[in-house]
């Protein structure tokens, strides 16, 4: 990349004075934005900052209030989508917009179809859709059906959709929030060479790294409002965090090292075989020690999931023990459910905070109370439950978690990401756990939220308590554990201790790959 | 069983299967594009009412279709409007539809022909009359071949040879054009078919539609060709049947019209064969009247493997943030 060339080009996209409101909520104010051709154009802000009602109305799902729009120095009207198309903007949205049991090229034609006719669609899409894929390393089977395609793959097909509408501005929102890092950095690589070729990029995400790796030129929007707009080359993660929250932001953790105590927990040759006969867990052992955090890092699907929910009581497992402070826990599926686990003193905070950490349509303080319905704090007689109580203690403990708003009658869903997972996470932390199992504790979560919960963790760690994290952020374990187990296909294939480790090291033996091996 | 029984009783199943084929259809083009329609036996009936009353007003069976098309179109567009337009819950809609078009053709039926909400029989030129398929009567005294062209094949009303070739018409506009396309799309996941900039209301009204002029053709037949007028609750629970073998043919075309043969034969055999008797045992003439509706049950009750029905189906499109 030269400087001069990028520095020279003419504005792909130009917003001017762009506002939108939804109701008394501001989305977006004054937004002014340029865009220059050829150039990958990092968006940065917490969520809710209005990034993506920006791009919505840049892709014609909204209109703004106020506000002109230039593209290539015209000014243009987007009404719908139809005319954003027209107008060379596609969007890969951060839920893909595909029809799941439709094949690939069905679904890159539909909309974009030549004619009444779906045969000579098709072959022509199969012929353009091979020379993408020379072009941007774009492999995906034309004829593959969706819904069996990778993650990263359907990705690709989203990206194959805009480039076959001929879209010379790219937007991608939260692109690899669902990615593994090798899927993430092969995007990267494609979107390097679309811009190769000229294509405008614009990569709306949270994730600084991200932003530093790809990005020419990034703006920060905070609370509806653009902050700032810097080259990347000149910035730091450091500078763009407190641009993104208005203050000074810690990204390294800050934690004393770990004084660990007696074993809390003890799995020994844990086995977990699903009900297509598929060994999920293939004998697992590791221990926890009292004050001590335990990272589990892999990439998803190599059975952390299944580790999380047997040692949470929401799957049985086939073999092996667990104990918890010295008593073994009775794995047969008799008591294999989260209220004796609780009983045990075993916390969760779940992976999909959304499925299993709470009932969405449900108040603030009733999932409070979820998993700890019983708690005689809770009870007004044996017959009703004491909710003026709850309400107080929910309203309390969402003070002390900084969750925003701190409404307890307000519903689970109208809360943002990190806001809920602060829920779920003073519910947790709250009723004084012996050991806490924590999955992906900051997935979709916003940077502000982020900090405050690695700090509950580590809280929570100096305690004494045990503490079992599993994350696919491998940054996370990084800076949260005192030691790490990297699964692999329902195995672990070792430990590593922070200090000795890197991320090399930990992302080969992510792979199966272990050094004795190599 | 004789060659001429078994193909007087394929005949009549023939005659049977295709209101329910129609519907059937009917009821697929809706639920692809999403809009789940339980409100197919109430646009039968109405279609059914309105053709025999104007056939019988202008003695033209061709108007009487028209007028029954039309109503149809009207019964659908009000399920169109409450499930599309206004998002409201599809089942409700369609069980509003179909007591609204149970009440109404009674009342209406009772109070212009005055003999107990019947029409009055419907006669030469204001019924659909069988066509003799051409050769007909020259071949059928060629044996087995003759005879299944002759008793089979001719001699059936129009709309039937109609409901028939719908099948692979509705097999290729689904599957080989752009239109069949985007409406399966919209039933899958509508998001998608939106920010491909194309308009999902558009789609899914169509769809409804076509399920209207469908149904419509379905009503006709049942007064106008199959029978000679129209009875109070004529389509005695077709539309059900028709949504029955649309789970069963799992939302298909051409399982469909396999689906829709097997209910016309039970439907048939339980008339033709009064009494059956099965190893000493006499089975009653109710429980072969019976079958099609026991096998409704068994089908809506998930016991012939899972059907998937399309994924948005049911739910009203949303536009997200």
């Amino acid at each position: 990349m030269t400087e001069t060339a990028t520095d020279a080009a003419p504005f792909a996209i130009e917003l001017k004075g762009i506002s939108k409101a939804f109701g008394p909520v501001q989305a977006n104010k004054d937004i002014s934005l340029q865009v220059r051709k050829g150039t990958i154009h990092g968006i940065v802000g917490e969520n809710g900052a209005g990034k993506s009602t920006l791009m919505s109305i840049l892709y014609g799902f909204y209109k703004a209030d106020a506000g002109e729009i230039l593209i290539n120095g015209t000014p243009t009207t987007i009404p719908d989508s139809q005319a954003a198309i027209s107008a060379g903007i596609g969007m890969v949205h951060q839920h893909f917009k595909l029809v799941e049991n439709f094949t690939v090229v069905e679904n890159v034609i539909l909309g974009a179809e030549d004619g009444a006719m779906l045969t000579p669609s098709v072959n022509k899409a199969r012929k353009l859709l091979k020379q993408l894929a020379e072009e941007y390393q774009l492999h995906v089977d034309p004829d593959a059906v969706v819904e069996d395609l990778s993650v990263g793959h359907a990705q690709r097909v989203e990206i194959l959709k805009q480039l076959y509408r001929q879209a010379d501005v790219l937007i991608l929102d939260e692109p690899t929030g669902v990615l593994t890092p090798s899927e993430a950095d092969h995007l990267f690589r494609i979107l390097n060479g679309l811009k190769d070729e000229g294509k405008t990029i614009i990569l709306i995400t949270h994730k600084l790294r991200e932003i530093m790796e790809v990005t020419d030129t990034v703006s920060v929007m905070r609370r509806g409002e653009m902050t700032a707009t810097v080259k990347t080359a000149e910035t730091s993660p450091e500078q763009l965090a407190e641009l993104m929250v208005g203050r000074k932001v810690l990204l390294r953790v800050d934690k004393q090292p770990a004084r660990p105590g007696d074993v809390v927990l003890d799995v020994t040759d844990l086995k977990v075989i699903d009900e297509h006969k598929v060994e999920k867990l293939r004998g697992i052992s590791l221990h926890i020690r009292a004050g001590e955090i335990l990272g589990v890092a892999g990439v998803a699907g190599n059975g952390q999931s299944e580790l999380l929910e047997v040692l949470g009581g929401m799957m049985t497992a086939q073999g092996g023990s667990i104990s918890v402070n010295g008593q073994e826990i009775d794995l047969s599926g008799k008591h294999s459910d989260g209220q004796s686990r609780r009983a045990r003193g075993i916390a969760h905070v779940p992976e999909d905070r959304q499925r299993e950490g709470l009932i969405m349509p449900f108040m603030a303080w009733e999932n409070i109370a979820f998993g700890y319905h019983h708690d005689p704090a809770y009870q007004k007689n044996r017959l009703f439950m004491d909710n003026a109580a709850l309400k107080r203690i929910t309203a309390t403990e969402m003070e002390s978690y900084d969750v925003r708003p701190p409404n307890p009658m307000l519903q689970a869903k109208n809360f943002s990401g990190g806001n809920q997972q602060k829920i779920v996470v003073a519910r947790e932390i709250e009723r004084n756990p012996d050991l806490l199992l924590v999955g992906q504790p900051t997935r979709g979560v916003d940077i502000g939220a982020i900090e405050f919960i690695h700090k509950q963790i580590i809280a929570l760690r100096d305690q004494g308590k045990a503490i079992l994290l599993v994350s696919v952020e491998l940054d996370e374990i990084m800076s949260l554990s005192d030691r790490i187990a990297v699964m692999f296909d329902g195995r672990i294939m070792g430990e590593r201790l922070p200090d000795e480790t890197d991320e090399g090291e930990l992302g080969l033996l992510m792979a199966g790959v272990t050094k004795g091996a190599a | 069983m004789d060659l001429a029984m078994l193909l007087q009783l394929l005949d009549s199943s023939v005659r049977l299967a295709t209101p329910l084929l129609l519907a059937c259809l009917a009821g697929l083009f809706s639920e692809r594009a999403g809009i789940f329609d339980i409100g197919l036996e109430g646009k039968i009936l109405v279609s059914a009412f309105f053709s025999a009353a104007v056939a019988a007003f202008t003695g033209s069976v061709w108007i009487g279709l028209l007028a029954g098309i039309g109503s149809s179109i009207v019964f659908a567009l009000l399920h169109g409007l409450a499930s599309i337009t206004f998002r409201g819950n599809q089942l409700i809609s369609g069980v509003a539809i179909n007591f609204l078009a149970s009440g109404m053709t009674v009342v209406l039926g009772d109070s212009w022909f005055q003999i107990g909400g019947r029409t009055p029989q419907l006669e030469g030129h204001a019924r659909f009359q069988n066509l003799t398929l051409p050769f007909a009567e020259q071949v059928r005294d060629v044996p087995v071949l003759g005879a299944i062209y002759h008793d089979l094949l001719s001699g059936h009303s129009i709309l039937v040879y109609v409901g028939f070739l719908l099948v692979p018409l509705t097999w290729w506009v689904l599957f080989r054009t752009r239109f069949g396309l985007r409406l399966r799309a919209v039933g899958e996941n509508p998001a998608a078919v939106d920010t491909a900039g194309i308009s999902v209301v558009r789609m899914r009204y169509t769809a409804v539609i076509i399920c209207g002029v469908l149904c419509g053709i379905a009503g006709a037949y049942l007064a106008t060709g199959l029978s000679a007028g129209f009875v109070r609750e004529m389509s005695a629970g077709r539309g059900f049947i028709a949504l029955a073998a649309l789970i069963f043919s799992k939302w298909r075309p051409w399982y469909a019209l396999m689906a829709c043969f097997l209910f016309g034969l039970l439907d048939a055999t339980g008339s033709l064969f009064q009494n059956i008797h099965v190893a000493g045992i006499s089975v009653p003439v109710q429980f072969m009247q019976a079958l099609p509706y026991i096998l409704t049950v068994v089908i809506l009750a998930g016991f012939v493997g899972k059907a998937i029905p399309p994924r948005a189906g049911g739910e009203p499109y949303v536009k997200e943030r």
